[in-house]
């Protein structure tokens, strides 16, 4: 029995702010006055922020690595009990660190972003509803509250994409997201309902101390593994349910960087991590892991090449650097892969941001085709968004690249075909951002009539304070090779159970990284020449492209075919059903139900006129029924 | 005690019998077929005091004097219904100027 540490029930308090700002925030969102709702939001998540820095230290000095606070007892019927718990572990709490702080950096952010929209009080609700749901899925003891906290946060993530539902296309993308959310949730809950059928309980660490009595390769926990593996495939957007997360840029930009960059989409890597013992135990689905992972990550890396749309670059971006999460998963190294959650959450968060920025100050543009020459009028702007595209491309030492070196070292101790096919989607990566970058800030502006400026106070500190993060984050784990002594992997060791490698010796990584420098050199010179020397603008849509460009810039077609294997047969089946089942079929039946019993009710009207001499008539002839019946029988 | 008994046991029961079905026969024709709401009170009171008179026939044959007991709460209930029954045909009367009851399907709207 581990003893109590004192004061870790302050645990509750972390969804706890979140929930008050969305119930105060939500309810009172007619009487709140404009900025009101932002600030409260803000407050609340600062405060969660403050609490989960208290709980990491109190954690740190009680010398225990763990703490699990029961809060009620959820479900109790015979033979299930389900507290409804939260766990405090380093896995935990780093991702409350990552979902609080990131979280209110974009909340203030917000404010900013948001000032002139009418319903700016809702979105700072949504959004708090958000950080709560988020917070419950990573605090959650056992799977029932994470899936909580997961259908939440689908909840919201739907909810914030069609923030300005007037536009029905925007709409159409949050029902997209809803839905193929919705397929990785039916595996999850499979899963889930597996996971109780064969351990008769949905408790993490009961489950784990449990695992260890089922060999390496069980079928039941292979099936349990690839179930959990469809719901973060669908959460984190993989391949083959990746195409929701490009299409829910039709967010405000401060929810594509909350949640569809930092937070919600690293859900499923969180899930994975946290189970990190039952995949240990099954290395088909880890095998499966890595080639979904590879393939995602490059996949996305190539079509982020050809797209025009700021946001959408980004996007494909983050589909991309999840897929090194998950290659970094399937590896074994969960720590690595949370290690690049947390790193990417600094960078992308300010990617985003940085674009909202642009965004803003261009009126509303997104189109990098139409941007260009910012840089001198958006100074601020601009560095912090060369920080977080160095980060993202993995330039040291900014902290993409210990993160991504890192599960790039683990790809080339498992295999050298992995590691060149992981550093091939790094450089795509590299260039993209680069040509992001140099189409955005560098050259003439080409958008006439456009006065660009530099964004407010309240938008630019979350964006310092985040390239600090973005820049130095990765200081958090320095590999031995440059005499650290990796803390935040042995800081996460004793919640996620890696698989053990053996380490590459130092000279094997220095000829490795100086040879990925080398090439990232290459890639961002060739990016210079071409988007900045030789000024190359994107060709316009609809202007002929060589081959396979034109694949590349159509995503491969992969929206389309989705379209024509699932949506439109679903079309014509329910066309099928409406006209000739339910109009031809049903209706009629149903109507005709209907109409008898009207008609006959016509008839039985008749009865009812309140002529007394008939009732009681009726009356006699009853009770003489009656009785004859009682003498017959 | 015993004289009544006696007096009333010198009739054969059968006697009774035909006579209490006669007068509850004539009292239902009377609420089937009369449309004068007093008539039909009327006729109740003879449906009621049929039974009751059997009562009295049966407890006299059974020497079981609890059935004339029950005889005379019947009678008391029934004289406080008969009084909810008049009043109710003199609101009739005041209302609707009859004691038809064909007139109080007026009641059902």
């Amino acid at each position: 029995m581990v003893e109590q540490i004192p004061n870790i029930n302050l645990a509750w308090l972390v969804p706890a702010f979140p929930l008050l700002g969305f119930l105060v925030t939500g309810l009172a969102n007619r009487k709140l006055k404009h900025n009101q709702a932002g600030i409260i939001a803000s407050a609340m998540v600062l405060l969660s922020f403050l609490v989960s820095v208290v709980l990491f230290f109190i954690l740190r000095a009680s010398g225990q690595n763990e703490a699990t606070v029961t809060l009620f007892n959820w479900i109790s019927i015979s033979g299930m009990n389900i507290p409804f718990a939260l766990l405090i572990d380093h896995l935990s709490l780093t991702m409350m660190l990552i979902v609080t702080g990131v979280g209110a950096l974009i909340h203030i952010y917000s404010i900013g972003y948001m000032h002139d929209d009418e319903r700016v009080n809702s979105f700072f609700a949504q959004m708090n509803l958000f950080t709560f749901s988020m917070l419950l899925l990573v605090m959650g003891a056992n799977y029932l509250v994470l899936f909580i906290g997961w259908e939440g946060v689908g909840l919201c993530s739907y909810l914030l994409i069609g923030f300005w539902f007037k536009n029905p296309e925007y709409n159409y993308a949050a029902r997209k997201a809803f839905v193929m959310n919705r397929i990785g949730d039916l595996g999850f809950i499979l899963g889930i309902i597996l996971l109780f059928f064969t351990f008769k309980t949905v408790t993490f660490s009961e489950i784990f101390v449990q695992a260890s009595g089922f060999q390496v390769g069980a079928p039941v926990i292979t099936l349990i593994t690839i179930l959990l593996l469809v719901g973060a495939v669908g959460k984190s957007a993989q391949i083959p349910l990746f195409t929701w997360l490009p299409d829910a840029m039709a967010g405000p930009t401060p929810v594509s960087a909350l949640i569809h960059a930092a937070t919600m989409v690293t859900a499923g890597i969180y899930m994975i991590a946290r189970s990190s013992i039952l995949y240990n135990l099954a290395p088909l689905t880890l095998n499966i892991i890595i080639v979904i992972g590879l393939a995602t990550a490059i996949i996305a890396a190539l079509i982020g090449l050809k797209q025009n749309d700021i946001k959408k670059v980004l996007a494909y971006s983050t589909v991309s650097q999840l897929g090194y999460m998950f290659l970094a998963l399937g590896l074994g190294a969960y720590s690595a892969g949370v290690f690049h959650v947390t790193t990417h959450s600094f960078f992308k968060a300010l990617l985003f941001l940085g674009a909202g920025s642009v965004i803003h100050a261009m009126g509303g543009e997104q189109d990098i085709r139409k941007m260009g020459g910012l840089r001198k009028k958006m100074p601020l702007t601009y560095f912090t968004f060369l920080a977080a595209t160095l980060a993202i491309s993995g330039i040291p030492p900014f902290s993409g690249f210990f993160s991504k070196d890192l599960i790039l070292s683990k790809a080339f101790e498992h295999s050298i075909i992995l590691y060149i096919l992981a550093l091939g989607g790094a450089l795509i990566t590299c260039f993209y951002m680069f040509r992001l970058l140099y189409l955005v800030f560098f050259g003439e502006q080409r958008l006439a009539g456009a006065h660009p400026h530099e964004a407010p106070k309240v938008m630019t500190i979350p964006l310092i304070i985040l390239s600090v993060l973005s820049v130095f984050g990765g200081f958090l784990n320095i590999p031995s090779l440059f005499n650290g002594d990796s803390e935040f992997i042995t800081f996460l060791q004793t919640a996620v159970v890696s698989k053990a490698s053996e380490e590459l010796s130092h000279s094997t990584e220095i000829g490795l990284i100086l040879g990925s420098l080398l090439l990232l050199g290459l890639v961002i010179f060739l990016a210079y020449r071409t988007f900045v020397s030789k000024s190359i603008i994107p060709a316009k849509d609809g202007e002929p492209m060589p081959f396979f460009s034109k694949l590349i810039a159509n995503r491969f077609y992969i929206d389309e075919m989705y379209t024509t294997v699932f949506e439109k047969p679903f079309g014509y089946l329910s066309d099928f059903f409406y006209n000739k089942v339910e109009n031809s079929l049903l209706d009629p039946v149903v109507d005709e139900i209907g109409f008898t019993t009207s008609r006959v009710g016509t008839l039985l009207r008749k009865l009812q006129q309140g002529n007394m001499s008939f009732y009681l008539f009726a009356m006699v002839a009853g009770i003489l029924l009656f009785i004859i019946f009682i003498l017959i029988v | 005690m015993n004289e009544i008994t006696s007096a009333i046991q010198l009739i054969p029961l059968q006697h009774y019998i035909i006579l209490s079905v006669t007068l509850f026969s004539i009292g239902m024709m009377g609420v089937l077929f009369r449309r004068n709401i007093i008539a039909i009170l009327m006729c109740l009171e003879l449906m009621f005091n049929s039974a009751n008179l059997l009562l009295a026939a049966f407890s006299a044959y059974h020497s079981d004097p609890s059935g004339q007991v029950f005889v005379f709460f019947i009678m008391i209930v029934a004289a406080a219904e008969v009084a909810v029954g008049l009043s109710i045909v003199v609101m009739m009367k005041r209302n609707v100027e009859s004691v038809d009851i064909n007139l109080l399907n007026r009641l059902k709207w």
